[in-house]
């Protein structure tokens, strides 16, 4: 990767207000994606992965509160105006929803609805809009295009759905396509679909992507490097490969063990997690996966453990006793 | 097909589905949810039904519990017919039988306490003795995992998912029943939470005995907790198998199909591309013969012409296909 990232995520923090308190949805992020390049960021309900898209997407909550500093493209996202943001949404910052019609409007044809952005992004005529959004109906693998582009989204199933929310995500040349949780609505067979076409598209176009999801399995092959989240920080980080190969954090691992698996024997107890993720609007002082943790100690409930690498890798994790490795961070 | 279904038949069946047809209209038209389908599970058994949304997996559950009513076909209870049953006897045999829903809050009233929520199958069976029913509430609250003192007071949303599951299965056996239709249970869940609700299930079936209907649309989750399988299509059965031999030998292409999209946590393996198969189409108009056969690469004319029935391809595997894989 050379010259600045095409998006940079400078300790960013997400605060909302509750009747209980502020609730620290994101707490002190730091991420970087190149060009052309796929980042899995994985985590369980309320671990803060969506706030960090909206944070990127600029898309919070109005009372929410933000600070840090999200780069994109060689921009401030937070410093441009609403103009430029609206313009740069859509065209070079593009995201798909879990639920397509968070996006789609059901009183709109297909048609309307990507013509309308072609011609609001790249000022194509009326007709040329009509032809490529045929094409890219096609492209994303919906059968008989034209006459797609006549129905409303009612009329479509879920996995149709979400394929034209990804063909209007995809229909100005994002640069990034954030995709929150884009199959988990849906079957598991429709999602091998749905996954296939992302990365398909992903590759051909050299676009960057995120990809959330609360599943390892999603990403461990369609990405290049995986950022785990609990609690709202970034608890491990690393290349792909380097992630499934040597988990160092013991949330990830005891995360992908918890997963029920094909090839172990029916009724072989589950090693589930203990307890539950911490309440958001009381913050622990220490590690957060600390409570449920097997190897915490009383460092643990002290110290919150700083994001870093143990030698010259790209694998960070946060963590005072690291599994398979000799010794933790600054320990 | 008579002589097949009664190999398939265990020593001591509990619950007998025979030839079970569920059909129900929208917008003036008939959605045919479940075609025909026969199955049996034994007592202390735990059939793990799949199928994707709209397969009908869920319609077959609720009407063997009769919240529907089906349009032909019987349902055996411990030898009698829940199908015929009306009134005061079927209220009587629901003692025997529960359900778990998928969405642990929705499930539960909003505005009633805990200690109300679980206590109201009691009251519903006439349990009049006020004392007792506290006792038997805490007694089922304890054995989910739950301490009673600290939860019976208080309302379904000071809970998380996990533990409103928990308070959704401690209702459903505060009536000591024999048999549970588990409807998709750890879906809405998140991993680490579906773990300890799968386990807690396993916990309780051995504990009360019980026997289980485990719907569900995943197939790791259904084999880690069921004796059977059991894989449904747009209203069919296509294979019927014990879990190990089934997953590692499918039958039918659709099995295969479905073990082939789950993703796989290694980035060593490849996700399969072959996958691409389209889409289920509407049960308002199935297919003719073979139900799968518009996303089967085996299918040829026979499938079309003629409904493939349940038959025997090794040791109590059974599968509804022209074309094995086996």
């Amino acid at each position: 990767m050379s010259g600045a990232p095409l998006l940079s995520v400078e300790d960013v923090t997400v605060e909302l207000p509750t009747p209980r308190g502020p609730l620290r949805a994101v707490d002190g992020v730091d991420l970087t994606l190149g060009a052309g390049q796929t980042l899995g960021i994985v985590g369980e309900s309320g671990c803060g992965k969506t706030m960090l898209s909206r944070a990127i997407l600029q898309l919070l909550p109005k009372k929410a509160k933000l600070s840090g500093r999200v780069m994109f493209d060689g921009q401030d996202l937070a410093r441009i105006d609403r103009e430029q943001l609206r313009k740069l949404r859509g065209r070079s910052l593009a995201v798909v929803f879990q639920d397509p019609m968070t996006s789609l409007n059901p009183v709109l044809t297909i048609g309307t609805q990507l013509i309308e952005t072609l011609q609001e992004h790249l000022e194509l005529d009326a007709a040329t809009a009509r032809t490529r959004s045929a094409e890219l109906l096609a492209a994303v693998g919906i059968p008989a295009p034209e006459q797609r582009l006549a129905q409303y989204p009612h009329q479509l199933s879920g996995g149709m759905r979400q394929r034209v929310a990804i063909a209007i995500a995809l229909s100005c040349e994002p640069k990034l396509l954030i995709a929150d949780e884009p199959t988990t609505a849906l079957d598991v067979t429709i999602q091998a679909q749905i996954l296939d076409l992302l990365a398909r598209e992903q590759r051909r176009r050299h676009m960057a992507m995120i990809l959330i999801t609360h599943d390892l399995g999603v990403v461990a092959g369609r990405t290049d490097e995986v950022a785990v989240m609990y609690a709202g920080r970034v608890v491990e980080r690393a290349p792909t490969p380097a992630l499934f190969k040597s988990m160092h954090m013991p949330y990830t691992e005891a995360l992908l063990e918890a997963i029920p698996k094909l090839d172990t024997a029916p009724h072989t107890p589950l090693p589930a997690i203990s307890g539950r993720p911490p309440d958001p609007t009381r913050p622990i002082k220490g590690c957060s996966f600390s409570p449920r943790c097997r190897y915490a100690d009383g460092r643990c409930v002290k110290e919150k453990p700083a994001l870093a690498a143990a030698e010259a890798t790209a694998h960070q994790y946060a963590c005072f006793h690291p599994i398979r490795i000799a010794a933790g961070v600054g320990a | 097909m008579k002589h097949e279904i009664a190999q398939m038949t265990a020593p001591d069946s509990l619950l007998k589905v025979e030839n079970l047809v569920v059909e129900y209209t929208v917008g003036g038209k008939i959605v045919h949810a479940v075609s025909g389908v026969s199955l049996e599970i034994a007592r202390a058994e735990t059939l793990g039904l799949v199928g994707e949304s709209g397969c009908g997996k869920s319609t077959l559950g609720r009407a063997i519990l009769q919240l529907r009513r089906a349009v032909s076909g019987r349902v055996l209870f411990d030898g009698e017919d829940l199908s015929a049953m009306q009134g005061e006897a079927l209220r009587r045999m629901r003692r025997r039988v529960q359900l778990i829903f998928q969405d642990p809050i929705a499930s539960l009233n909003p505005r009633r306490r805990i200690g109300d929520i679980v206590a109201e199958p009691l009251v519903i069976a006439g349990y009049e003795d006020q004392a007792k029913r506290q006792q038997l509430v805490c007694e089922v609250l304890s054995a989910v995992g739950l301490d009673p003192a600290l939860v019976l007071g208080r309302l379904p949303h000071e809970f998380s998912g996990g533990q409103c599951q928990r308070i959704s299965i401690a209702r459903a056996l505060v009536l000591n029943p024999e048999f549970i239709v588990c409807d998709e249970p750890v879906s809405a869940l998140d991993v680490s939470i579906r773990a300890q609700i799968l386990n807690l299930l396993e916990e309780m079936k051995a504990r009360f005995g019980l026997t289980l209907l485990f719907i569900a649309h995943d197939l790791a989750v259904v084999k880690a907790v069921s004796d059977r399988v059991a894989v449904m299509y747009l209203g069919r059965l296509c294979e019927v198998g014990p879990p190990e031999a089934m997953f590692a030998r499918p039958a039918h292409p659709y099995t295969a199909l479905l073990i082939e999209a789950i993703p796989v946590p290694d980035p060593e393996v490849r996700p399969a591309e072959t996958v691409r198969v389209g889409e289920p189409p509407s049960p308002i108009a199935p297919p003719s013969g073979c139900r799968f056969r518009t996303r089967c690469p085996r299918a040829d004319r026979r499938c079309s012409e003629e409904m493939p029935e349940l038959r025997a391809v090794a040791p109590n595997q059974y599968v509804a296909c022209h074309h094995p894989l086996t």
